[in-house]
């Protein structure tokens, strides 16, 4: 890539900070130049993030339909699966896709509703109702 | 705060470290594209049968925390790594290290980390930092992505330090020991060194997934994408090929640019016309990735579609293999003398 063609098209990290790109000037020698964003890269992302949103509607639904716990909802808000999820709360695997079953989770004590709240960084309630403003 | 360091912006993270903490100890010709060759860094792999995100899991580079190893290793430097399984534990050694005067590496999870901005967390466990000091309370950080130092809370750090999923880094710390001047001599074998074991990972590398072999495997599987994936799930596949290759830390083009920029570099240590030719070719798969990359976009934008589409996206990987293998096998040819 040409010092010259670098893409500045503003994306959500350009407004943070630039990024360092190694680009050949008119003598085809190796440079450095700062990029505010590329707009296919960009799109690669939205395009993520839509099919996350997506899949965060579409668990919500279903956690409405109680076909599953809020545990789902709160599952896909944060990108992870269930193997990161038992890191995080130290739970097996087992044991978070029984509490992904509405009515096992409605019988979760305190201290494992706890554990799951604070890994989704929300109290309680938010984790019973789903209702939680965006951070 | 630790008066020898200065913090640097760098496109790839790990790069950037090594060549940040190895100035902190007065080693100051290792540049951020040295690191990355004679760290042997650049790499190609596709494992079909894991999926990261919901999505294929493809590498442009080699395996986190073998550059800054590697590159130590070449020249001479000891280095200490460490692993912690208590946070406390991680927390203790970090401020000794600091009371002591070094920039310490830490591997982290970019998922919690406070100043990146939303639309890049995600639970990605292999990204690289220097902490240099603390003051106020909170640690200084140099992140070499961003253009300057940040700070973070203790818990911030530890919430990093000790993020879950693949490749956790387990609190991990990592610092070089002060060390004698570097000769030339000593750069020279690094980057011969580095050049070699990129060239076996590449060309001989076993199995179909890895190296130019690997490329081309991709090209062929993309071909078929459209049918057994639809085009729907097709195009976000296409998308995280397209972030692993050009997302930050990658300094464009799948990393292709910066190890053009090594050869140019190492060239100024061999004067070899060879090495200044191969660095084009480099440049070329570079500019190729990223005309792929334009190709793919059109894809998951939905501007394109056809199996035609598909074909033309394969085929971008099947030349670069072709390119990548020739360089590698004449970069295999030179005589270093």
């Amino acid at each position: 890539m040409k010092k010259d063609e670098v893409p500045q098209d503003l994306g959500s990290l350009g407004k943070i900070t630039k990024e360092v790109c190694y680009v050949t000037d008119e003598q085809g020698n190796y440079t450095t130049e700062l990029s505010k964003g590329w707009e296919v890269k960009t799109n690669a992302l939205d395009v993520t993030w839509d099919d996350i949103e997506y899949k965060v509607a579409a668990a919500k639904e279903k956690v409405l339909k109680l076909e599953a716990s809020p545990l789902l909802f709160f599952l896909e808000k944060n990108v992870m699966n269930i193997g990161i999820l038992s890191s995080y709360t130290g739970f097996f695997k087992w044991q978070i896709k029984r509490h992904l079953k509405p009515q096992v989770f409605e019988k979760l004590s305190i201290n494992k509703l706890n554990k799951y709240a604070k890994v989704f960084n929300v109290t309680v309630d938010e984790l019973k109702t789903m209702e939680v403003h965006d951070q | 705060m630790i008066n020898n360091f200065q913090h640097e912006q760098a496109a790839h993270c790990e790069s950037g470290v090594t060549r940040n903490l190895l100035k902190s100890i007065g080693v100051n010709q290792i540049t951020e594209p040295l690191a990355f060759g004679m760290g042997s860094g650049l790499f190609f792999a596709y494992l079909p049968f894991i999926k990261i995100n919901n999505g294929p899991a493809i590498a442009f580079r080699n395996m986190p925390g073998i550059i800054f190893k590697r590159t130590c290793n070449s020249l001479g430097i000891k280095v200490t790594r460490k692993k912690f399984s208590s946070k406390e534990e991680a927390q203790k050694l970090l401020d000794e290290k600091l009371g002591e005067g070094y920039a310490v590496g830490c591997q982290v999870g970019v998922y919690y980390l406070p100043y990146f901005p939303k639309e890049y967390r995600f639970h990605f466990n292999a990204h690289n930092l220097v902490v240099f000091g603390k003051k106020d309370g909170k640690y200084v950080i140099s992140d070499p992505i961003m253009e300057h130092e940040t700070y973070m809370t203790p818990y911030e750090l530890e919430r990093v330090r000790f993020a879950k999923g693949a490749l956790a880094p387990k609190g991990q710390l990592y610092f070089a020991e002060q060390k004698h001047t570097i000769t030339n001599e000593t750069i020279k074998q690094a980057i011969r060194k580095g050049v070699k074991r990129n060239v076996f990972d590449m060309l001989t590398i076993p199995g179909p997934f890895a190296g130019v072999k690997g490329i081309a495997f991709t090209g062929r599987k993309i071909k078929k994408w459209r049918d057994k994936l639809g085009l729907h799930k097709a195009g976000l596949y296409l998308a995280q090929v397209v972030r692993m290759q050009e997302e930050i830390g990658t300094g464009g083009g799948g990393f292709r640019y910066i190890y053009g920029a090594f050869l140019q570099e190492a060239n100024a240590y061999f004067h070899k016309d060879e090495l200044m030719r191969l660095s084009d070719e480099f440049t070329r798969a570079g500019d190729l990735w990223r005309n792929a990359a334009v190709q793919a976009s059109g894809i998951y934008k939905g501007r394109l579609g056809s199996q035609e589409d598909f074909n033309l996206m394969g085929d971008y990987l099947l030349e670069i293999s072709e390119i990548e293998k020739q360089a590698f096998k004449d970069l295999s040819k030179i005589n270093w003398q």
